[in-house]
């Protein structure tokens, strides 16, 4: 970073990035959610015993937004569930380096899942790994949001984003 | 004189109405664990290949018993005979302790950090700290008994199977080897996809769900289900009532295939199967077309064992080994799936999706890709795990007076050559009913 004040902006950004990702998906606004990320973005859910041996499966492996939207619509029409809140907590933005036209970053997440009628439960929790990109209006877009989480002993299922 | 007849718990004659406190009573559960998971059954602990190297170790479960699937040093003259694989329990002859820590490693031996007694690979003991006693001046003090003897206290060892690079463990004396535990029906089925292949590891994906362990047995003996509940089956044509398919079973009624087959010629969207189905979509169409790119493979093709002279290529089998495995063949995705149970009310659910060493980096994009339909988020394996859970809460709150209703196809536990039927299930327990004696 060429300067604080430069790093201070960036930080904040995908800061407050990262706040509207979960107001949106805590929200359940799920339409909202592929908007995120650029056309051919990539959103991947792995438990963090794969990434650490570097065994390629995932939870949710999306490879596109029509790939995102199409989990949308899962969600939404298609797999039975029973309903639950979701409140993520997102720590503090790590920037890790600069890479071309691509900022990657890290993040710490914690999603707690509240069934209506119990009680809150911790769900799942990991870091975020990124890569964003600028759109030509200066805004971050998600090239490739990686959750890596430290939950592998899924509570049941996981049906939304986190 | 006659000894009074203890009343069959099971009133009901035949096995299609099944008593909610067969889930739900948890000393029945205790006596599961004692006559299936550690009874003369055979369980399933891992993939050889998940233990490549000599020292290579993982932890895994029979029942609730821990235990650790290790690959031990073989002599080379006994290579052409001994696998090499073991399985023994991860609890110390000593004082009982769990030892065994890191959930895969490797290591030249086994050692418990409480009081250092260490086992050979294969489970037996090597050795011990003052095992002959401590000299003080001319003196011994301590050391074990003079009868104490390292071969009579090793780790619980379990006799071990290895099919095709699938382990199987017992800790029965009196299970038969496993290849006639399985029996030649459900035999081709499994060799069809593991005979002579080398297969990779490509990752694992955990749930804990919280019903009885049977339920899951049961969700993979039901094809009633896939094509109602999964609305992805239904409309994409992976899986309709419709289609060309089998149900196999062993002698036991205890394992079952089920099998199916795309419907090449029939119409992708509405027919008769569908109607007045509300998961039904009929106008659903993926945005990226590239998660359901399925491409047959022509292992999946071979001859038909119930038809002697004539192929049979399906595109799905899902096989269920009784009790604690199934083995998914969806289309392009694989994995086996190890149920571990814990208490009447919950069991783990562990998934190891793998390819073939011959794949290619094309086809193994595309087994992953398809994991995203199964697993704890697929957009079909989500809601089983729901259901199970949703079920087990309806049993709870009910009690001893329930029972469910079995009897799509009928009360009998025939095989038949079409889905729309619950005789794996009924088969199941009546198996079930004589080894439990209900």
């Amino acid at each position: 970073m060429s300067t604080s004040v430069d790093s201070l902006a960036l930080h904040h950004a995908i800061d407050q990035f990262n706040a509207a990702y979960a107001a949106a998906l805590d929200d359940k606004r799920f339409d909202a959610w592929p908007d995120f990320f650029i056309e051919e973005g990539r959103y991947t859910v792995q438990a963090r015993e794969n990434h650490a041996r570097g065994l390629p499966l995932a939870l949710m492996a999306l490879e596109s937004k029509g790939m995102m939207k199409d989990r949308v619509y899962g969600i939404t029409q298609t797999i039975y569930h029973a309903p639950y809140y979701m409140r993520h907590v997102v720590g503090a933005a790590r920037v890790t380096g600069q890479d071309g036209g691509r900022i990657l970053a890290e993040a710490n997440y914690a999603v707690f899942r509240t069934k209506p009628g119990d009680a809150s439960e911790v769900y799942n929790v990991g870091r975020y790994i990124d890569a964003f990109v600028r759109a030509d209006d200066g805004a971050l877009l998600l090239a490739h949001r990686l959750c890596v989480y430290d939950s592998e002993m899924v509570l049941n299922s996981l049906i939304y984003p986190v | 004189m006659n000894a009074p007849q203890t009343l069959s718990r099971w009133s009901q004659p035949g096995s299609s109405r099944v008593p909610f406190w067969a889930y739900t009573d948890a000393q029945l559960y205790q006596r599961e664990l004692d006559k299936i998971f550690y009874g003369a059954h055979w369980c399933y602990v891992g993939l050889a290949i998940e233990v490549p190297n000599v020292g290579d170790y993982k932890l895994s479960h029979v029942g609730e018993r821990q235990v650790i699937l290790v690959r031990d040093r073989v002599a080379p003259r006994d290579r052409a005979t001994d696998h090499g694989i073991r399985v023994v329990e991860n609890r110390c002859a000593h004082r009982g302790v769990r030892f065994c820590q890191q959930p895969e490693g490797n290591a030249r031996s086994f050692v418990c950090p409480y009081h250092q007694w260490t086992y050979k690979l294969n489970g037996d003991l090597a050795g011990l700290p003052f095992k002959d006693g401590v000299k003080e001046g001319e003196c011994v003090n301590g050391g074990m008994p003079p009868d104490f003897n390292l071969a009579d206290h090793g780790l619980t060892k379990l006799r071990v199977a290895v099919l095709h690079g699938l382990v199987f463990a017992t800790f029965s004396a009196d299970a038969e080897p496993l290849e006639d535990y399985l029996g030649p029906n459900v035999m081709p089925w499994v060799e069809r996809i593991f005979r002579g292949r080398e297969l990779t590891l490509l990752g694992y994906n955990r749930q804990r769900i919280p019903g009885n362990w049977k339920l899951m047995m049961e969700n993979i003996k039901d094809p009633y289900h896939p094509g109602l509940l999964h609305t992805w089956f239904v409309t994409f044509g992976l899986w309709r009532a419709d289609q060309k398919s089998r149900m196999v079973m062993d002698a036991h009624g205890r394992h079952a295939v089920m099998i199916s087959r795309r419907n090449p010629d029939a119409p992708a969207g509405a027919g008769a199967v569908t109607e007045g189905v509300t998961s039904f979509k009929s106008n659903m169409a993926l945005n990226d077309a590239r998660l359901l790119d399925v491409v047959p493979e022509p292992w999946w093709k071979i001859p038909d064992p119930a038809q002697p002279g004539q192929d049979i290529m399906p595109t799905v089998t899902m096989i269920t080994l009784f009790p604690s495995l199934i083995i998914q063949q969806q289309v392009n995705s694989l994995s086996t799936r190890h149920i571990v149970p814990r208490g009447e009310g919950s069991f783990d659910f562990v998934w190891t999706h793998f390819g073939f060493a011959d794949d290619t980096a094309e086809m193994t994009q595309r087994r992953l890709r398809q994991a995203n339909l199964f697993g704890p988020a697929g957009f079909v394996s989500a809601d089983d795990g729901e259901v199970i859970e949703l079920s087990q809460d309806g049993f709870k709150q009910w009690g001893e007076e329930g029972s469910t209703l079995c009897e799509l196809g009928g009360t009998g536990t025939e095989m038949t050559e079409h889905m729309v039927t619950e005789t794996l299930i009924r088969s199941m327990y009546g198996y079930w009913k004589k080894v439990l004696a209900v």
